[in-house]
């Protein structure tokens, strides 16, 4: 328990430090993405790697966050702050509902029908065209306001969006520990064992996915807000697809993990400019290296190696 | 809406729902020998048009020939395809395997995009394009086509798994793998065979529709994923159940295209989908089995 | 305590138990014993919730408890173990028999991720409980190991302490000693009557005749599906159907 205060104090004390080595560049603005990545990893990770459900339909939820939001404030000049939570309701309404009865299939059929969700939501976004704008998106969402500071400037919202960011690692971290964590852990290891000794898993099940969906919402409502516009194109199954890999990559189940992975899958097609289509090969090929090589992501995968090489370079040391 | 409009979607229907039951049956079979959903099917169906295109343009072959030619390509890359991402995997758990094959599939796309680039093409359809008119509607030369073969290879395919041998150890694979590999059947050499017969049927089914439809890099995805939910209203049957999918789905989606909204046409195929899934997860046919402990 | 009052179970055309009826009383350790595929792990998935009956009632306390799912069970006082262990793998052997205390403890989700006062004062009483149980079981030593690297016979343990953790009142054990050695299946035995001298009763499937035959009270014998004979273990072992029915079976 100690150990996590202190690995999200040295974390927390990074992400606050960042801003100073990398302040005025291109950079700062691509960091803003790695925060709102990093909570949507977190998000699906807490579905995928505790309870083992997979989701294919994230970008869904997400963008429902977002264009939420977005039309609330933009078509219909809400105050933003209270049109995220409004959309973090009924995202996680609409996904509680859905929960019950897409829980119940496993594996494959899980992941068939969660895609088949995203897909649908986002053929929604492209044809209320009276709504969302359609395939040319919306625009004009207002920024962020907090007193009489306007969230405009890609430091300013660094801090917003990573302030959101702790408090969800905190939170998921604190989750992973828990009484609830664990029971998490039981339906991913033997559903049938957890339900004997008591725990209500289909309850449990729709809970954490609907959770992992107001998580995803509130990426969303940041997002749209930071951007101040929003298109169909950013909340597809290639979106969904991009965050399974990056909690696959990072490591499943593990909160850190995620961040590695959002930051990695974010960071690299920027440093990639140049190979710009290339980066659809090398998420293929990522995924299916990693599944093969390191099916324990790098949080795991890299100190392994780590001490592979060590032990060899011992061995060799007394040969 | 008149009778005639009916019968004109219908009958379109019809011919992109024998192509969507030609996927599905392939997804079933690697399904039934593998307990692998392979999320990459779609990318098969793009090969067959896109090496079709190959051989045409860039090697000049006639069409005859580059269409075998094509769907032997297209089968080389299925087997290779198991042989490189799915039997080395050591942990096979299902969120492993979709996520595998997921991952070959962005792959194969991508090698498909440096390739030939993000245009689409056109393939020549292989009897001219004068329509012919039923009862009122039209219908193309290809959409005969496109039937005619459906329908073979659905013979063929049921004369392979009832009467030669190495599609009845299939069938004994499928009803049960351990079984199998107890009474000699070589389980490995069949899931591989499975890839082969589905990428060869995925790829046929890419260029029996491409003269209709266009072919392109990103054409796989759509198309693999309507052949998923034809699989799924058949209940994974690799036989007739899941070919009456496809129709039904074909049809309904033009339908549903023509006379509700053509915006909400793919949107069509995964409500039903999911409305099979929460419903019917053993498909409209099949009868419900329980887990075993 | 527990009824089973005419159940029958239909697989597709497989005929699993037909009309089987008894009756276990409180305190009692009851064996069901019969040669593999008699319906024995189908009657237990039946009274723990996990399949539903074709026709039939299951009576907990002279309650009707039919078609109630594990988890409700489970907090009436109802648990098992599993013919092929299933254990949680990834986690290690404290933390499996913690949740096994879910049922004795209440914080939700919320509760847990903003890590209040109340979750954390339960979290700590949950980590102290769950020694008792380990060491009950004697796998003290073994707390924070990966439960999936745990040999079978630990396993085995390991499953009875967390079905304890849930502090029931009924505990249904498949198969408990398949795969132990023989001091393993010694010492299981003492722990049974342990677990029975606690005032738990408990229901037992077991090919271990010498286990069976020393530890139970009664003896409830199925072949193909069908209730062949039931009594103590002296009458069983004279019972020449029971005997005809043997003959010939490995077990
Ligand atoms: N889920 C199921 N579906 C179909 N048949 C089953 C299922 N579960 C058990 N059976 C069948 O029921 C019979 C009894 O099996 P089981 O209860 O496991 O026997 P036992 O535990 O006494 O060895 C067997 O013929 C088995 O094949
Ligand atoms: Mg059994």
């Amino acid at each position: 328990m100690k150990r996590e205060l202190l690995k999200f104090g040295v974390f927390a004390i990074l992400v606050l430090l960042a801003p100073l080595l990398f302040s005025g560049g291109y950079l700062m603005n691509v960091l803003v993405f790695v925060g709102i990545n990093t909570m949507l990893a977190i998000g699906l990770n807490l579905l995928l790697g505790n309870a083992g459900q997979i989701s294919l339909g994230h970008a869904g939820f997400f963008g429902m966050g977002a264009y939420i939001s977005g039309i609330l404030t933009a078509t219909y000049a809400w105050n933003p702050w209270f049109a995220m939570p409004l959309a973090a309701v009924v995202v996680g309404l609409l996904a509680f509902l859905i929960g019950f009865p897409i829980l119940k299939l496993k594996g494959h059929y899980l992941a068939m029908a969660t895609l088949g969700l995203g897909i649908i939501v986002f053929i929604v976004f492209n044809e209320t065209v009276d709504l969302t704008g359609g395939p040319s998106g919306l625009s004009g969402i207002p920024n962020l306001t907090m007193g009489s500071v306007t969230f405009d400037s890609d430091v300013k919202n660094y801090y917003l969006i990573w302030g959101f960011t702790l408090m969800i690692v905190l939170f998921a971290v604190n989750l992973a520990n828990s009484r609830v964590g664990r029971a998490l852990r039981a339906v991913h290891d033997s559903e049938v064992a957890a339900k004997v000794l008591g725990v209500n898993t289909s309850l449990l099940k729709v809970q954490i996915f609907t959770l992992s969906a107001v998580i995803s919402s509130l990426a969303g409502s940041l997002y749209a807000h930071t951007m101040t516009f929003v298109a169909p194109a950013s909340f597809g199954f290639n979106f969904s697809v991009e965050l399974l890999t990056m909690v696959v990559i990072g490591g499943l189940g593990s909160v850190y993990g995620s961040f590695l992975g959002a930051a990695l899958l974010t960071l690299l097609p920027e440093f990639l400019r140049a190979a710009h289509d290339y980066d659809i090969i090398i998420y293929g090929g990522l995924l299916m290296l990693m599944v093969m090589f390191m099916p324990g992501g790098l949080v795991r995968g890299v100190p392994d190696l780590f001490r592979k090489l060590f032990r060899r370079g011992k061995e060799s040391g007394h040969a | 809406m008149q009778f005639d409009q009916i019968l004109q979607y219908s009958l379109s229907g019809l011919s992109t729902g024998a192509i969507y039951a030609l996927i599905g049956v392939g997804f079933s079979i690697i399904f039934n020998a593998t307990g692998i959903i392979n999320f990459a099917q779609g990318e098969f169906v793009m090969l067959g048009g896109m090496f079709t295109l190959l051989f045409l343009e860039t090697l000049k072959l006639p069409l005859w020939a580059a269409i075998p030619c094509a769907i032997v390509a297209s089968t080389v890359a299925g087997l290779l395809f198991e042989r490189l991402a799915i039997r080395p995997l050591r942990q096979a758990t299902p969120i492993n395997l979709v996520i595998i094959t997921i991952g070959g599939s962005i792959l194969i796309r991508g090698l498909a995009m440096l390739s030939w680039g993000k245009d689409t093409h056109a393939i020549p359809p292989f009897s001219g394009d004068d329509p012919i008119a039923i009862a009122g509607a039209t219908i193309l030369p290809q959409h005969l086509w496109i039937l005619a073969i459906t329908v073979i290879i659905v013979i063929v395919n049921r004369i392979y798994f009832y009467h030669t041998i190495s599609g009845k150890a299939m069938r004994a694979c499928a009803y049960n793998r351990r079984a199998a590999g107890l009474v000699g059947i070589d389980v490995h050499r069949m899931v591989l065979f499975s890839f082969i017969i589905s990428s060869a049927m995925g790829s046929i089914a890419g260029i029996i529709v491409a003269p209709l439809t266009m072919t392109a890099y990103d054409v796989g995805i759509m198309l693999g994923l309507k052949g998923f939910c034809a699989a799924i209203i058949g209940g994974m049957s690799s036989g007739i159940a899941t070919v009456i999918g496809g129709l039904l789905l074909g049809v309904l989606e033009s339908l549903g295209a023509g006379l509700i909204s053509s915006g909400y046409k793919d949107a069509i195929a995964f409500i039903i989908l999911l409305l099979i899934l929460f419903i019917r997860p053993q498909g409209l046919f099949g009868k419900a089995e329980s887990e075993r402990v | 305590m527990l009824e089973i009052s005419r159940i029958t179970q239909i697989f597709g055309g497989v005929t699993a138990l037909e009309d089987v009826s008894f009756a276990v009383k409180k305190g009692n350790i009851t064996g069901v014993i019969g040669p593999n595929g008699a319906g024995k792990t189908t009657l237990f998935n039946i009274i723990t919730g996990i399949y539903t009956q074709t026709s039939g009632t299951v009576f907990l306390e002279g309650k009707d408890i039919s078609g109630l799912p594990p988890e409700k069970l489970a907090r009436k006082g109802l648990v098992r173990t599993f013919q092929n262990i299933e254990l949680f793998g990834q986690m290690t052997v404290r933390e499996n028999v913690m949740v096994g205390m879910h049922t004795k403890s209440s914080c939700g989700m919320l509760s847990c991720a903003l890590k209040t006062p109340w979750s954390v004062s339960e979290e700590h009483r949950i980590r102290e409980g769950a020694v008792r149980w380990l060491e009950f079981a004697g796998i003290t030593d073994l707390a924070d190991v990966t439960s999936g690297n745990l040999p079978f016979g630990k396993g085995r343990l390991l499953e009875i302490a967390r079905a304890l953790a849930v502090e029931p009142t009924i505990m249904l054990m498949d198969e408990p000693a398949a795969g132990l050695n023989s001091q393993e299946t010694l010492a299981l035995g003492l722990l049974i009557k342990q677990i029975r001298d606690m005032g738990i009763t408990v229901v037992l499937v077991e090919h271990d005749m010498e286990l069976v035959m020393d530890i139970c009270d009664r003896i409830v014998v199925l072949n193909l599906g069908r209730k062949l004979a039931e009594g103590t273990p002296r009458e069983i072992q004279e019972n020449t159907e029971v005997i005809a029915a043997y003959l010939g079976e490995d077990d």
